[in-house]
């Protein structure tokens, strides 16, 4: 084992990939010497240089329109989305381009793509650059979601979307790159819908998404010494979504908090709610609490803060279960 | 006759079948939506036959191609097998894309047509993609992709316009100027009357051919196509022609100018063909042959698509994803 951030976690995945796989592609802006917005690229550049690492114009629609390009021709790709705010920009490649053409050609085209982009909440950058959206990309049947918290789970769910012949998005959180863990030395790959338990506990079953984790696990150690028994489980992929773990949790519960920065309304927290109900009804000794991000335009300033959840909101939504 | 002549006349009427197969080819799609076996909408490419043919006649077996709705046309010149796309407008499970489709939505990667899209603009970046891998192959192959005058006006289009002449990828745009964006005329949605001077402000050589003419077209893009085999880059060529009367067989609407609706006749590619081939020295036994071959096919095409099955709905989260 040897400890890294998050950033150095995912360069290294991609790193052993374009080893392994010679004709993969990197596509994006500031991508280059720069070594990518957030410097998760950092020395990609200079070993594999300007055909693989490809930085390019600004135009998030048309590279990922190049991606999908690249990726039908039997190219893999990566394009970097540089804020998680600019996939509205490339809607249309994402949804009704790189989601759907596997199905309606017949199964003729795939399109190997990974889209990376980071969620940059907790930033204080202001309602455009700071939102969390992987709701709406849930909604979409065709599209593969990953969304981890931990240098380990990015390292290896990473490693098994660029081995997927699917289009994968990659959601990264910019708070997190410089979150330090644990990776094996050796190769390892972290398989889509499988969620990871990341505390164990009895009384309350936490989930928590991406930048919502650190906070979650705090949440759980204080409450630990309230001696409130809190297990924290992170779904790891949206799609495919490893409901049976998250329901095992439950069961054994009895009682299930969800936490995300994404908006609250139609937020993820309102499809794994659903889906529990409809898994294990008859377990649930109160109803899910959502602890979410306010359904308001993010502000910039210090009330950003407020507006995603913090340890206060999710340790105040497991006691009131406990009542 | 000289055996020059003879090749010409063979290439001419190779074309002209194909063009016939297109026109019938979309004349049984209406009426096949009319008798409701199409769902959705159709949307023909009659009068842009010389378009499709000309184009496709100047590529290779192993160049790609894209195109839009209106790309059924696209489809036959670029070698697919038309039992297959009819099957596919009536959705059969035999269609090029297991019935999953639609007219709209067509695609034969064994023939390097990577398909339609109904996204105006969409695919664009998606031949631009293509053609990146074309060059970061080397293998010498290039990527044509058809697009409308309405497409010319989408943020996609200028993207991949730069982005092309940035990387000199080997990609061929083919510009159809029908005149029409359903029942927008270029007048009210064009700043400038030519869309190929769009492509000279990203340094593409860029030139307006009379889309009605094969001849012209095919002579075009086959420079084009050498210049991309080249390594120089992509090109640009505007096809003006005019487009059937109705945008699909769905619209209501007609041309705002009535007179207009007869317009195409005048410049039908069709029988303008049939006078080169007679000037060149073909026999109206020969262009009668080609047209029956032509007749036969899309009769043919039609037979199998009625007579194949429906998809049913056990089959309907299959291939959501591809396995790995
Ligand atoms: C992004 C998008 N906007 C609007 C439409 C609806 N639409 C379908 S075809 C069409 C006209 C496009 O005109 P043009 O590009 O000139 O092609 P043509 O139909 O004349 O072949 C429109 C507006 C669409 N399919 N996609």
């Amino acid at each position: 084992m040897a400890v890294v951030t998050m950033r150095d976690a995912i360069n290294q995945a991609i790193r052993e990939e374009m080893v392994q796989q010679p004709e993969m592609v990197l596509l994006g802006q500031d991508i280059g010497a720069y070594g990518g917005t957030f410097g998760v690229y950092r020395g990609l550049f200079q070993d594999f240089g300007p055909d693989r690492v490809r930085d390019g114009p600004l135009c998030e629609s048309a590279t990922v329109g190049f991606g999908i390009g690249l990726a039908v021709s039997g190219i893999r790709c990566i394009v970097e989305l540089e804020f998680m705010d600019f996939t509205t920009v490339a809607m249309d490649q994402i949804v009704n381009q790189a989601a759907k053409l596997h199905y309606f050609m017949g199964g003729q085209l795939t399109v190997p793509l990974v889209i990376r982009t980071p969620i940059a909440s907790r930033m204080g950058m202001g309602p455009q650059h700071s939102q969390s959206l992987e709701a709406w990309f849930m909604h979409i049947p065709g599209l593969k979601i990953a969304i981890p918290s931990s240098p380990y789970e990015a390292k290896g769910l990473l490693k098994s979307a660029l081995r997927d012949p699917n289009p994968v998005l990659f959601i990264e959180n910019v708070k997190l790159y410089n979150r330090k863990g644990d990776v094996p030395e050796d190769e390892y790959l972290i398989p889509f819908g499988t969620a990871s338990i990341l505390r164990s506990g009895s009384d309350v079953s936490l989930v928590a998404i991406s930048g919502t984790v650190p906070e979650a696990l705090a949440a759980a150690e204080q409450l630990a010494g309230e001696g409130i028994s809190v297990e924290v489980l992170d779904p790891c992929t949206l799609n495919p979504l490893d409901i049976e773990t998250l329901a095992n949790s439950l069961r054994k519960t009895g009682r299930m908090v969800i936490t995300h920065d994404g908006y609250r309304t139609c937020g993820v927290a309102a499809e794994i709610s659903q889906r529990i109900m409809e898994e294990c009804f008859d377990y649930l000794n109160a109803p899910i609490t959502r602890v979410a991000g306010l359904d308001v335009p993010v502000p910039s300033g210090p009330l950003h803060m407020d507006v995603v959840p913090n340890q206060q909101r999710m340790m105040a939504a497991v006691r009131h279960l406990m009542n | 006759m000289p055996v020059a002549t003879e090749n010409a006349i063979y290439k001419l009427l190779e074309m002209y079948r194909q063009m016939m197969t297109i026109r019938y080819f979309e004349e049984n799609a209406i009426e096949l939506f009319a008798k409701g076996l199409i769902t959705g909408s159709t949307h023909p490419c009659i009068g842009q036959e010389a378009i499709a043919v000309g184009a496709c006649a100047a590529l290779e077996e192993g160049d790609s191609v894209l195109a839009t709705y209106r790309g059924h046309g696209a489809a036959i010149a670029k070698g697919s097998d038309p039992k297959q796309l009819m099957a596919e407008l009536l959705t059969r499970t035999t269609g090029c894309c297991k019935g999953r489709g639609g007219s709209m939505h067509l695609c034969d990667k064994k023939k390097g047509f990577i398909g339609t899209n109904a996204i105006v603009g969409a695919h664009l970046p998606i031949a631009g993609g293509a053609a990146l891998a074309a060059k970061m192959r080397g293998a010498n192959r290039v990527v044509l992709c058809f697009f409308g005058d309405g497409a010319s006006c989408e943020g996609e289009f200028f993207e991949t316009l730069n982005m092309a002449a940035l990387w000199k990828v080997p990609l061929i745009f083919i510009c159809e100027n029908n005149g029409y964006a359903i029942s927008v005329p270029t007048k009210l949605s064009q700043a400038t009357p030519d869309i190929a001077d769009r492509a000279r402000g990203f340094g593409i050589p860029s030139l307006i051919v009379d889309g009605n003419d094969v001849r012209e077209v095919k002579e075009a893009v086959a420079d084009g196509v050498a210049r991309a085999r080249l390594g120089d880059g992509p090109t640009f060529i505007e096809c003006k022609t005019v487009r059937w009367e109705r945008h699909s067989a769905f619209s209501s609407g007609r041309y705002e100018n009535p007179e207009e609706a007869q317009r195409w006749k005048t410049v039908d590619p069709i029988p303008r063909l049939e006078r080169i081939l007679l000037e060149e020295g073909a026999d109206l036994e020969q262009i009668n042959r080609e047209r029956v071959a032509a007749q036969e096919v899309v009769n043919d095409a039609v037979q199998f698509a009625l007579q194949s099955p429906l998809p049913d709905m056990d089959s309907i989260y299959e291939g959501i994803f591809a396995e790995a």
